[in-house]
């Protein structure tokens, strides 16, 4: 009796085209995204019962027409030097020493004209309907980037590292909750010290 | 003849083929986990700006997308060259933004409906005037919570 063989070996020789295939269906129906931008949080549409008064000189408002032209506070300014100027604004502290808003953290120019405490300053945007998309983004990214930039300055002073760092450790889902349960508690100290408050009307023609 | 033919010179052994699967298959994991599906194919330009002040929109399940821009160049004819809006895969009204983010919220989870963010996706060179029109629409019902999404980069590269 001969002696039986065993199974025949099964020819590989096309595997590597079957898994080309395969990578070739992949590329074609799947990108590489990474969504990333800017978060905001818009106005509900009902307006608040009580009516808030907010004194003119806690107000920063930033106006962008239809050409792309910032007016800041009445003046025209540069887009380049908007965010020093955001930044100085926020940062006033005009409440005098020992009034109970007095900001003891700022340390802007504490001009009496200017906002009281950073708890207090809003920025308010408007924009023509005409304007840019471009432009709108460069301005937000520009208020956003003023905030951060005094967050991430008291963030070093108290805890020695950057806020947006915290922030987006905080936010990351792969961060274990003991570390996440720690962050909460500086993220939301220095969101506190430096609120983002920043109010866009309803498009008005400027 | 010989037993031991010599062999002929000059000829070189053929290439081992059989680690080529292996590489392949690698390359196809490579892309099966850094990429994701398409879920729809643009019908308007969407270059997006630029800005560095970013966050990343974390889980994918908790956004809603919608699309704005100018109709890309074989939709031009019917369509104009005015900023549309994209809807999943069509152009839509703006009356209809507020019925279609309704819709998406329903058919999320009910623990996820409160913490969904909408995505805007907009051309750069789009008008403000069809972004007020969307984020009215968004507030009419109730859905705050937007992502202007960006590319990573300078935001004065936006302006020049």
């Amino acid at each position: 009796m001969p002696r039986r063989k065993g199974a025949p070996e099964v020819n590989a020789g096309s595997m590597a085209d079957i898994a080309f295939l395969l990578l070739i269906f992949f590329l074609v129906t799947t990108t590489i995204e990474t969504d990333a931008g800017l978060d905001r949080m818009l106005p509900p549409i009902e307006p608040p019962d009580t009516d808030v008064v907010i004194k003119q000189k806690n107000i920063f408002t930033v106006s962008i027409n239809k050409s792309g032209q910032l007016l800041v506070e009445e003046e025209l300014m540069n887009l380049e030097d908007l965010r020093d100027a955001a930044i100085a604004f926020l940062d006033n502290g005009g409440a005098p020493a020992g009034s109970p808003e007095y900001c003891n953290y700022c340390q802007g120019k504490r001009d009496a004209s200017s906002s009281d405490n950073p708890q207090k300053a809003i920025i308010s945007l408007k924009n023509d309907r005409e304007t840019a998309y471009k432009t709108y983004i460069t301005v937000q990214n520009e208020l956003v980037g003023a905030y951060n930039d005094l967050r991430n300055r008291e963030s070093r002073r108290l805890y020695n590292r950057d806020f947006t760092e915290m922030e987006s450790e905080y936010l990351n889902p792969e961060t274990p909750s003991s570390v996440r349960d720690e962050l909460k508690e500086k993220v939301q100290r220095i969101q506190e010290l430096f609120p983002q408050k920043l109010s866009e009307a309803e498009t008005s023609k400027i | 003849m010989s037993k031991f033919a010599k062999k002929k010179d000059g000829d070189l052994p053929a290439v081992s083929t059989a680690s080529l699967p292996d590489i392949v298959f690698m390359l196809l994991f490579f892309f099966m986990t850094v990429t994701t599906m398409k879920d729809s194919s643009l019908l308007v330009e969407n270059v997006l700006p630029n800005a560095d002040q970013i966050k990343k929109l974390e889980k994918k399940d908790r956004v809603i997308y919608i699309y704005a821009g100018k109709p890309t160049q074989e939709y031009v004819k019917t369509f104009g060259e005015e900023p549309k809006i994209q809807l999943n895969d069509k152009f839509a009204n703006v009356s209809e933004v507020g019925s279609y983010v309704l819709a998406e919220r329903a058919t999320k989870p009910q623990e996820l409906q409160n913490v969904l963010t909408t995505a805007l996706k907009v051309d750069k060179n789009a008008s403000m005037g069809i972004v007020m029109d969307i984020k009215q629409e968004l507030r009419k019902v109730n859905a705050l919570k937007v992502n202007y999404t960006t590319y990573e980069g300078n935001a004065f590269n936006n302006i020049q």
